[in-house]
């Protein structure tokens, strides 16, 4: 039986900020014919080609500056992380190897993706999923940390 | 130079799309996937917000070869499930679900002045080396 966080959920900022993603997607499709996938766009980085830096570097900077943006307008919401710093490292190599293992993360193939009706993008989208699902399952029912 | 400007907008819309959101907070994230726990279901209505925009761009996009700013349109082109794409997301999702980071919320709480973001996209960042890494030597062989 699943027991709802009522308190926690916030199905209209949830939404409107969806569609934000989602315009911010559209846009990128649209304008430059590209797929608004952050790990390709980041990891793209590392090897290069000619012409092919400044554009993933613009929307890199867009990304990291929004709440500097967000600021001019209201206080940030908060950003609250409990996993300890070797559970970050940890986590960051696993999501780094994998999204570039799997060619894509949340956006490329979870939002873009399913947006294109993509198979494979759907298949990729249902295994990180499930493996965000048991694996806080396992961190949090099992050993109960 | 264009090129350049539009994905400087999109990166900036999808930031703030991820504040705005929630998603940008790891707790949040956690609670959404959570589901043995009290569960915050807010996460699946990001991603159905931004499908909903996203099935229209697409039916849009796909009966064009230029975009609206005169660019070639880059569309994948594989629709293969393999040993690859399963693994790889499977490693992801650990690492999503012990940090409660993906890769788009990391950089934006990192830009926000997060310590521990920073270390998660320091590592991310080193992970997609040690992919690249391994690739060519891959190539190489």
């Amino acid at each position: 039986m699943i027991e709802i966080a009522w308190n926690n959920f916030t199905p209209w900022s949830a939404l409107a900020g969806g569609i934000l993603v989602g315009i911010a997607a559209a846009s990128f499709l649209l304008l430059n014919g590209r797929i608004a996938g952050i790990s390709g766009i980041l990891g793209g980085l590392l090897s290069p080609a000619k012409g092919d830096i400044a554009w993933r570097l613009a929307f890199l900077l867009g990304l990291i500056g929004a709440p500097a943006v967000w600021v001019l307008a209201t206080e940030l919401p908060p950003i609250e992380i409990e996993a300890g710093y070797p559970a970050l490292i940890i986590a960051g190599l696993l999501v780094g190897i994998g999204t570039r293992y799997g060619s894509g993360c949340t956006s490329g193939h979870g939002v873009c993706g399913l947006s294109r009706l993509s198979l494979r993008s759907l298949a990729a989208t249902l295994s990180f999923m499930a493996a965000g699902f048991v694996t806080v399952y396992v961190i949090r029912h099992l050993l109960g940390v | 130079m264009k090129f350049s400007l539009a994905s400087l907008f999109a990166g900036l819309v999808f930031g703030l799309g991820l504040i705005v959101s929630g998603m940008a907070n790891p707790e949040k994230v956690l609670g959404f996937l959570d589901i043995a726990g009290a569960w915050d279901p807010s996460l699946a209505f990001v991603m159905g917000g931004a499908i909903m925009v996203g099935v229209v761009a697409f039916a849009v996009a796909r009966k064009r070869t230029l975009s609206f700013l005169g660019f070639h349109m880059k569309m994948p082109t594989s629709n293969h499930i393999d040993k690859r794409l399963i693994l790889g997301g499977l490693m992801f999702g650990v690492g999503w679900g012990i940090a409660g980071f993906c890769p788009g919320p990391g950089l934006v709480a990192l830009g926000a002045g997060e310590t521990k973001a920073a270390v998660f996209v320091a590592a991310m960042v080193a992970g997609m080396g040690i992919f690249e890494v391994i690739e060519r030597s891959r190539a190489k062989a």
